[in-house]
């Protein structure tokens, strides 16, 4: 059987109709995991006897007659969730022997709804990075092109989906790091609303930021994963109580009259004119299913890029203070006191990505410093904010591109923080404002790399977006493109 | 020159929830380390917090009891420091927005009364703890404690010597016990108190330079440290050296304090807010029904004791010292059998005194409040006399038993009937002619002699009055 071309959708009637079982279907993964990932590296860990024990399992309930959401749909989930039993690494060397002793909150639902764990994915350390150069297990390639990144911080799982290692894959998103990658790798990735998915045992980056979401060829896959991962957990306090919602109730409702809104901010200066050739086409298609363009404006895009690199590492900085190698976690050899423990600990467990947002955190911390960084920065998330409520006031969604680029080249930007920031431009102001934000494949831009369409809503219109971008699915095939030299098996 | 002593106090009260602030782990205390510590507690890899309601609702009965606002939006802080019994990293405390505000304690210090204004009182959690003795070579970590609530408890700096700032902690020890948020445990550790202590010549109005000593978990050490703290302070001002602002630490076997760490090396705890936990947020709704499920506070008893039943101050002072004294008292009084005055002089008198002997507390007194009361209306009845009632109160502390039964079975009755007494007497004067002569001769005092006697005679169950009656008349033939 060819998986390359298998949707959720599809999983779910294929193993409905007992057309295969859950352990052949994970089998016939992990070994394209097997035969792939190697040139890949999307995947950090791998354990056959896991997943297949996890399937035998589930085909013992399909054999009794059990259905349940997503019985037998393979899933990878980035390494920044804890999964009972799994080595959990954030990427990071501090955590490379990391065995977790619980499940987060959305591996628990997943396990529940019959999914099976293929494996944790590669990601940028902690979730610091752009590129997923930063991840202590080395570098993922993207699969459409071995030499250029795959985005970041959730590298793994977009190249995991993009090569089609795995059906769906979860990841999360601080400032971009789930529609970035999406974007570079022609799939499918949704930020869904801060506090709809439970951050409980999601590794901690940026709490007030932090959001967990998905990775999928197309929307409607994601649609049957986030039935499952959205939803009030009480262990976050941060997890709105709101009505379990079925995404794939809307897909199909035309969306004829949808009010598009296109912020001139998001088509300035560094927008490369391919990627914005690509847009262009993308709303023009969505026009003649009945959309209609609204030009408005978003006046402070321009100050998310650095709101951000105040908030985000002065979160860090305090989140990242329990690896002290004092409980668990990389502990170094010899010190001669507490002091030295502490120091050599995180001078060695760390890379230079995050010692440089722990840094930066800490300065804007710091007395002296607080108000001028940390409060003014606060005052102008919230300027960013109303930007937004503003829009809405004028349309339904908000389109623009992903990303300012396609995929760039390995050690293109490492050597220059700013400019690898700066490739977050279009996605940071959505976490600022907790909004859902959804990237789809809308076509290639030079070197026949995928191009990236971000879509915007107001809190809690997932439904919306998704629905928007299935109509567009339904109607063009990008999503279905899949990078040469991979293809099939 | 005159000097004068200015103490502010932070008081940190363990709160009596039955599981941690932040997690659902226990905070029974003694157990073996580490055994009651969640992922929570121990900051595993994206564990998060949430709140104990219970912890919130003790502050807002603090607040309450001592007058205070009951802030309707509070906020907790990050407090960054790395200390290896601290397993964040960070302590949850709350910083700008604290849960109270405000309030005011009421002491007296030798019948003057005193007031203490209260600063704030914010919620947090409770670090672990290290543990340098029992590893040789090695410090152990024990984070049972870890994630314990507390209440600090800041004062103003309004107390002006180590007697009032005792009798001020005192005071909020009654208070915290009393309302039942804290079970006032200072060996345990459940109270405890940082004094800041400064001096400055009498009649200036800027506050002296100040030194913080920490951890003082005895009203002893507390009155000792400051002591000492003054002592030493007005020794290097009038040798001519200034105050260096720092942290102190008391050590009770020397009987000093000693420095710990100066203002230079004081900490930048870079507190921000927890954006792991929402604002708290205090309906009026929520604090009028801790209000109504609040007991009365011992001032309020203590007047009431006063005006109602004419309690002296003394004994009304004695019963309010205690929660758990106070109850027993007004169980007693609530069946309205018993004068509340005998009431107080049994509770004030034998009982405190048998609870004090045995270091028992109230809630371990072998005798209910209904067998005391008991115990007084017979004697109110004339039925026993006010010795055997002692006797009798005896019987009940160590033996138990019932009240009726045991002056039936015991022979305990006082005997009214004047045939008896008659009898007794008659057969005494009989047995000594010559103390009669005596008497009969003038001297008064052998009255006491014959009545010492007769009781010896009845085992101390003859009416005492009227014994006495009997005596007289028949001595004077």
């Amino acid at each position: 059987m060819d998986i390359s071309s298998l949707s959720v959708k599809k999983i779910k009637q294929l193993i409905d109709s007992k057309n295969i079982s859950t352990v052949e279907l994970a089998g016939l993964y992990l070994d394209r995991i097997e035969q792939l990932n190697p040139q890949l590296n999307a995947f950090v860990t791998v354990d056959k006897d896991k997943t297949l024990s996890q399937a035998k399992q589930v085909d013992q309930l399909i054999a009794q007659g059990h259905s349940n959401a997503l019985l037998g749909v393979p899933i990878a989930h980035k390494d920044i969730f804890c999964a009972k039993g799994w080595l959990t690494t954030c990427g990071s060397k501090m955590l490379a022997n990391f065995v977790a002793p619980y499940d987060a909150h959305i591996i628990e639902e997943f396990n529940k709804s019959g999914a099976i764990i293929l494996g944790k994915t590669n990601m940028d350390e902690f979730a610091m990075g752009s590129s997923n150069e930063t991840s202590y297990f080395g570098l993922v390639k993207n699969p459409w092109d071995l030499t250029k990144v795959p985005g970041g911080s959730s590298g793994g799982s977009a190249a995991a989906v993009a090569a089609r290692l795995a059906p769906l894959a979860t990841a999360t998103d601080t400032g971009g790091s789930i529609r970035q990658p999406a974007a570079l790798c022609g799939i499918s990735g949704l930020k869904p609303t801060y506090g709809y998915v439970s951050r409980y045992g999601m590794i901690a980056y940026a709490s007030s930021l932090d959001q967990g979401g998905l990775m999928a060829p197309s929307a409607e896959d994601i649609a049957y994963g986030l039935n499952i991962m959205a939803g009030h957990d009480e262990r976050d306090s941060t997890s709105v109580k709101r009505e379990k919602e079925d995404f794939t109730a809307q897909l199909h409702h035309p969306i004829q009259g949808l009010r598009i809104g296109i912020p001139e901010e998001f088509f300035s200066e560094g927008l490369d004119s391919d990627v914005a050739q690509a847009v262009e086409q993308a709303i023009q298609e969505l026009e003649k299913l009945g959309a209609v363009r609204v030009p408005l404006s978003l006046p402070n895009t321009s100050l998310s890029v650095p709101v951000y690199y105040v908030l985000a590492p002065a979160e860090a900085s305090s989140n990242l203070s329990r690896f002290d190698g004092v409980r668990y976690g990389h502990r170094t050899q010899d010190y001669r006191d507490l002091i030295e423990l502490y120091e050599k600990t995180r001078a060695e467990g760390f890379g230079a990505e995050v010692k440089r947002r722990i840094l930066t955190g800490t300065y804007v911390l710091s007395r002296g410093y607080y108000d001028a960084y940390y409060l003014q920065a606060q005052r102008v998330r919230r300027l960013i904010l109303q930007d937004y409520l503003r829009a809405f006031e004028q349309c339904d969604v908000i389109l623009g591109p992903s990303t300012p680029t396609v995929a760039f080249g390995f050690n293109e930007k490492t050597s220059d923080p700013v400019s690898m920031y700066l490739s977050d431009i279009f996605t940071i102001s959505v976490n600022l404002a907790g909004l859902p934000g959804l990237s789809i494949p809308v076509g290639f831009g030079k070197e026949h790399l995928p191009v990236g369409l971000q879509l915007i809503g107001p809190h809690f219109s997932e439904a919306k977006l998704l629905n928007a971008a299935h109509q567009y699915q339904l109607h063009t095939d990008w999503h279905q493109h899949l990078p040469a030299g991979i293809a099939g098996n | 020159m005159q000097w004068e002593v200015v103490i502010g106090l932070e008081t940190h009260a363990q709160l009596a929830t039955h599981s941690k602030i932040f997690s659902g782990a226990s905070t029974a205390f003694g157990a073996e380390p580490n055994t009651q510590a969640s992922a929570i507690d121990i900051a595993l890899p994206g564990v998060l917090p949430v709140l104990n309601k219970q912890a919130v609702e003790y502050a807002i009965r603090f607040g309450l009891a001592v007058g205070a606002e009951i802030n309707p939006r509070s906020i907790f802080a990050r407090k960054n420091y790395f200390y290896p019994d601290l397993p964040k990293g960070y302590q949850i405390s709350q910083y700008e927005e604290p849960v109270v505000k405000g309030g005011m304690i009421h002491f007296l210090v030798e019948g003057k009364a005193y007031q203490v204004r209260l600063t704030r009182a914010h919620l947090e959690e409770d670090a672990g703890k290290s543990l340098h003795e029992d590893i040789p070579g090695a410090t152990g970590i024990d984070l049972n404690r870890a994630g314990t609530p507390l209440l600090e408890i800041v004062s103003e700096p309004d107390m002006r010597s180590a007697t009032e700032a005792v009798a001020y902690a005192k005071a909020l020890h009654q208070i915290v016990t009393w309302i039942g948020i804290c079970d006032g445990n200072m060996q345990e550790g459940s109270f405890r108190c940082d004094a800041n202590v400064s001096v400055r010549p009498l009649g200036s109005d800027t506050f002296g330079t100040r030194c913080e000593i920490k951890n003082l978990n005895s009203f002893r050490f507390l009155e000792s440290a400051i002591q000492f703290e003054v002592e030493r302070q007005i020794e290097v001002l009038e040798s001519g050296g200034v105050i260096i602002q720092e942290t102190r630490l008391y050590d009770p076997d020397r009987d000093e304090t000693r420095s710990m760490r100066s203002k230079e090396d004081a900490m930048d705890y870079r507190y921000f807010p927890d954006p792991d936990l929402l604002p708290v947020v205090i309906e009026e709704s929520w604090v009028n029904s801790v209000k109504d499920t609040m007991p009365p506070l011992p001032q309020v008893l203590k007047e009431r004791f006063i005006s109602d039943y004419g309690l002296t101050d003394y004994d009304a002072n004695l019963i309010t010292s205690d929660r758990g004294l106070a109850d027993y008292f007004m169980a007693m009084t609530s069946n309205a059998s018993a004068s509340p005055k005998q009431c107080a002089n049994w509770v004030a008198g034998e009982l405190l005194a048998s609870l004090n002997r045995q270091q028992l507390a109230i809630d371990k007194c072998p005798i209910s409040p209904n067998k005391l009361t008991q115990l007084i209306v017979r004697i109110e009845d004339g039925t026993i006399s006010g010795k055997i009632a002692k006797t009798l109160f005896d019987i009940l502390w160590t033996e138990g038993g019932e009240v009726d039964q045991l002056i039936d079975s015991r022979g305990l009755k006082q005997v009214s009937d004047s045939g008896a007494i008659e009898k007794i007497v008659e057969e005494l004067m009989s047995q000594h002619p010559d103390q009669v002569a005596e008497y009969r001769a003038g001297k008064d005092k052998v009255l006491g002699f014959f009545v010492g006697k007769a009781m010896k005679a009845s085992g101390g169950k003859l009416n005492p009055a009227q014994l006495n009656d009997v005596l007289k008349k028949k001595l004077a033939g």
